[in-house]
């Protein structure tokens, strides 16, 4: 058993021959088969998957997974919707070939919400994903089946794509680590578009140094998109040296603060409870923490912002799929009806929801309204956070109100849940923002994993990862594997 | 037409032709009879492809924005036009709105109109990105990508002209920018101009310059070679003037129609109410991107002198018929190979006048390019040359031209073989000239005591006929003149 092991334990196992990387493929794959049958977390799975050379670079020989909204050439790429369900693409995303050129061998193609949106994980067009943990419950998402795999050990480390928390959320859920880098570190060419703006590639993996290393093989400047930026003076694994002493982090009163949740549930108190206690630790390890407090009005504003963007953004994206060139053609009388057809038959009934009012807040009359002013409060959102960054290196959320939902959405019933969508939706900011942010596991609520976020200012890669590393050595939940644990 | 007064503005379409690549893919900017040949994956909108700004387009299109007087943004941004159309694979199409700032704002140009200079008001010219060709058959439409995708300017006028005469002189103008500056080939063959033209009528005896008065617009659109501009322009006059006549004018609605050749008139095809909401907003894919200053100034001397500014100098200074000036700057090279003519020490109006009555001929005849005639101009520098050193008669040069043309010979070669260097002996040639009075003596007695002195000219044509044409006519006259007088 290497894969339930740290990308540098099993690089150490394979140069030192304890093992070969067709050992550990044949281990991916049979795992993958295993947790296809129990958790339904792949679209795709690659059983003729081959080792490559074996050379000395981490990710050389080590299998992983691959979003299913990552382009891959020659192999089914359908962002878990219906609308590309035979899709097979004649390119590689920028983000996979260079994995590639590192050696790593992709094991499978893991389910999403349909073209990432959705928090879920229940929208993909391969039914639900579940939670490794307890099968009842959700794994979150829209990286969902990519979270899945790896709290459950297919393998150390797999892609994800974040447009307002679709890497850390699942994460969190999931019990294990979750980076979304600052935007345009990672090219987007070749991801399937959800929100230009707010798309962001990053990685799923089950410790801090992981997540480094695979994103230094990841990021660069790609000729291919225009908004990537030249990070090679930026060394992320390097960088962690576990040295913190007097690094500043701080918590949003607003967000944090009992006070705010005057209907709070057992779930909801014992969940930020269990993250002041994670706080109190990482205070007792040399880190600064303060409370700050931001404006609530641009906290409530968030989701709102974020969904008037991503919509708008998302009905434009979208718009290339007609059925006529690539994928599944519907029968028509003309153009128009095959067209019609395609769209009404393939997209889920919350993809078409969000194409709705994407095209209000642009129709004309709306568009000053909505989506100006949604740009307007973008700018107002980030310069707040800036303001936060000038004097910390990070702040620091729990993530959600508590841990994972039922699958059953019915179950999550909540009539005080409109209290909660700023817990629900803050890491939305990050994206708004360009910052990078992270995901960890900060414990267990209810048996089941919860997590905490950090978010630095724009470029701050290096700084946010080394206090991370710091965090998760202090709070001791890194390298964590699903167990299922009897729930109810 | 007495009565009214026409307002005309027209919307050009012109394609930068040369460039590599098109202006968002690295696909072929090229015009095949193959289609579907220069077509990379965004030209079709593949999933997951980006839009890369091609540099070369956009200092092509900054300097038609300087040539046309406007005023060019301190950043450049795209937008995106959103609409379903089969020849539009993204959904949307990227272009420039009027807000924040397209390639040009504001702006006037001067255009020959009646051999006399007018000015024309431009509104704004933007950048975009060609569609698709749509061929339609009886049973189905083609779609051809090549076009897809390749840069287009639009340039919008206000409403400057009067006459369907004036906007055609207009469009001229501008297409010879366009070729002088080597931004496009501007070849209605080839699809790489379309025009919109926008027509309203009003009384006459109006202030045109205050908007209120203006009549009602009404936009034609597809028009693709300036004599159907002209005709639509002329048409659609005369069918609102009937309108007015009858009364009916005022009740017509803003609209839009198209050309239908068969029947020389204007369809119906929508109303403003029917217009098309864009939910135009800004293409997220590419970031602002910064003109500067120095860059500017750098295309700002790359600008050739230009047809206008290069009649003038014909007209005003080498006393050049504006007809002939016209022909001359038709094209840049034309114009090139003339004033290369000059420099090396031609009278302006003589090289002028063997361009007009051979050189154009010939390069018509052979079916080239001027830069692919093979007689260049120091070669015509060096003939006419000849001439002025009365080395050789203007009808020898002709002669010598012509056979040059047909036998693909180097003029002065051909002069030079025959030997039809004019002899520059005057001793030889008065001998040649007596001898020939001696043997005409009838001829010179009747020119003596009859005073028939036409027959100076018989005794010219002996010269010329026993020199083998080798004589300077004009010299031989003034020898014959003066041998005859010492007989008398």
């Amino acid at each position: 058993m290497y894969m339930n092991k740290s990308i540098e334990e099993i690089h150490e196992a394979l140069i030192s021959g304890k093992v070969t990387s067709q050992e550990l493929i044949n281990e991916a794959l049979n795992k993958s088969h295993e947790i296809q049958e129990k958790y339904n977390a792949f679209v795709t799975i690659l059983d003729d998957a081959k080792p490559g050379i074996l050379t000395d670079d981490l990710l050389s020989g080590i299998p992983y997974g691959i979003k299913d909204n990552y382009s891959t050439k020659g192999i089914l790429t359908t962002a878990s919707s219906n609308t590309l369900k035979d899709y097979i693409p004649f390119y590689t995303a920028t983000a996979v070939s260079n994995l590639e050129k590192h050696g790593a061998v992709a094991i499978n193609k893991t389910v999403l919400d349909e073209f990432g949106m959705g928090a879920t994980g229940t929208t993909g067009h391969t039914g639900a994903v579940l939670n490794p943990w307890n099968p009842s419950m959700m794994c979150a998402g829209s990286s969902a089946g990519s979270a899945c795999a790896v709290a459950a050990g297919v393998y150390p480390y797999a892609l994800g794509s974040d447009t307002g928390d679709s890497i850390r959320k699942p994460a969190a859920y999931c019990g294990i680590v979750g980076y979304k880098p600052t935007y345009g570190m990672i090219s987007r060419y070749g991801l399937l578009p959800y929100a230009s703006s707010l798309d962001t590639c990053g990685v799923l993996t089950r410790n801090v140094r992981d997540a480094a290393i695979v994103v230094d093989a990841m990021k660069g400047i790609d000729p291919h998109d225009m908004t990537s930026w030249d990070s090679s003076n930026i060394h992320l694994l390097e960088s962690i040296n576990g040295f913190v002493k007097g690094k500043k982090l701080c918590y949003i009163k607003e967000l944090v603060s009992l006070d705010n949740y005057p209907h709070a549930s057992d779930t909801l108190k014992a969940h930020l409870k269990n993250f002041m206690d994670a706080l109190n630790k990482i205070k007792d390890s040399g880190i600064i923490v303060e409370e700050v407090s931001v404006d609530k009005k641009i906290i409530d504003a968030t989701a709102n912002v974020y969904n008037v963007i991503s919509y708008a953004e998302a009905t434009s994206n979208m718009s290339n799929l007609t059925g006529i060139s690539f994928g599944p053609r519907e029968k028509g009388n003309n153009y128009v009806e095959m067209m019609k057809n395609y769209r009404t038959n393939n997209f889920s009934p919350l993809i078409k929801r969000r194409f709705i009012i994407g095209s209000y807040v642009l129709q004309k009359d709306n568009k000053e309204k909505y989506f100006y002013n949604a740009q307007r409060l973008r700018r107002i959102i980030t310069d707040a956070w800036l303001e936060l960054f000038k004097n910390y290196d990070a702040v620091i959320l729990p993530i959600e109100a508590g841990p994972a939902n039922y699958v059953d959405l019915s179950k999550n019933y909540n009539e005080f849940d409109h209290e909660l969508i700023p817990l629900h939706e803050n890491l939305q900011a990050a994206n708004l923002g360009g910052f990078p942010s992270i995901a960890i596991p900060d414990g267990f609520v209810n048996n089941l994993p919860v997590g905490l976020s950090l978010t630095s200012k724009p470029y701050d890669d290096e700084n946010m990862l080394n206090i991370a590393y710091a965090i998760e050595n202090t709070l001791g939940y890194s390298n964590q594997i699903a167990k299922e644990v009897s729930h109810e | 037409m007495n009565k009214y007064k026409a307002l005309i503005g027209l919307e050009m379409h012109c394609q930068i032709s040369n460039t590599n690549s098109k202006v968002f893919s690295s696909a072929k900017n090229g015009f095949s009879e193959d289609a579907n040949i220069y077509v990379q994956a965004l030209d079709m909108g593949f999933p997951g492809t980006l839009p890369v700004v091609n540099k070369e387009v956009v200092k092509k299109a900054l300097m038609m924005s300087m040539m046309l007087n406007c005023t060019q943004p301190e950043y450049l941004y795209f937008e995106r036009k959103n609409y379903y159309y089969p020849d539009l694979p993204k959904g949307f199409q990227i272009t420039q709105d009027t807000k924040p700032a397209p390639i040009g704002v504001g702006g006037e140009v001067e255009y020959l109109y009646n051999g006399e200079f007018k000015k024309a008001q431009i509104d704004n010219i933007h950048l975009e990105e060609d569609t698709a060709l749509q061929s339609h058959l009886p049973d189905c439409t083609l779609l051809d990508y090549n076009r897809a995708g390749i840069p287009l300017l639009e340039l919008v006028t206000k409403p400057s002209f009067h006459s369907s005469d004036e906007a055609v002189a207009f469009l001229e103008t501008i297409r010879s920018m366009y070729q002088y500056a080597g931004i496009s080939e501007a070849d209605p063959k080839k699809g790489q101009i379309r025009c919109d033209v926008n027509v309203s009528i009003m009384d006459e005896n109006l202030d045109e310059d205050n908007p209120n008065n203006w009549g009602t617009k009404v936009e034609i659109k597809g028009v693709n070679s300036f004599g159907t501009v002209k005709a639509v322009i002329d048409c659609e006059i005369a069918r609102q003037i009937e309108l007015k006549e009858n009364g009916k004018y005022d009740a017509m609605e803003q609209q839009t129609r198209r050309y239908d050749e068969e029947t020389n008139s204007t369809k119906f095809m929508r109303s403003k109410q029917d217009a098309i909401d864009y939910r135009y907003f800004v293409e997220p894919n590419i970031p602002r991107i910064r003109i500067d200053k120095s860059w500017l100034e750098e295309i700002k001397n790359e600008i050739p002198r230009l047809k206008n500014e290069r009649m003038k100098t014909y007209i005003e200074e080498y006393g050049i018929k504006p007809i002939d000036a016209d022909t001359l700057t038709k094209e840049k090279a034309i114009s090139d190979y003339f004033e290369e003519v000059v420099s090396n020490g031609i009278k302006p109006i003589d090289a002028a006048n063997w361009m007009n009555t051979i050189i154009l001929g010939a390069i018509n005849k052979l079916s080239v390019s001027i830069d692919e005639f093979f007689i260049k101009p120091l070669t015509l520098a060096d003939l006419i040359k000849m001439i002025y050193s009365e080395k050789i008669s203007k009808n020898q040069a002709k002669n010598a031209l012509y056979e040059a043309v047909d036998t693909n010979k180097n003029p002065i070669d051909i002069i030079n073989s025959l030997g039809i260097e004019q002899m520059q002996n005057d001793d030889e040639l008065i001998k040649i000239i007596n001898d020939i009075l001696d043997a005409n003596p009838t001829q010179l007695n009747d020119y003596l005591t009859k005073g028939l002195t036409n027959l100076i000219n018989y005794f010219l044509g002996q010269v010329m006929k026993v020199t083998k044409g080798k004589a300077n006519p004009a010299k031989a006259m003034v020898l014959l003149k003066q041998e005859i007088e010492a007989r008398k």
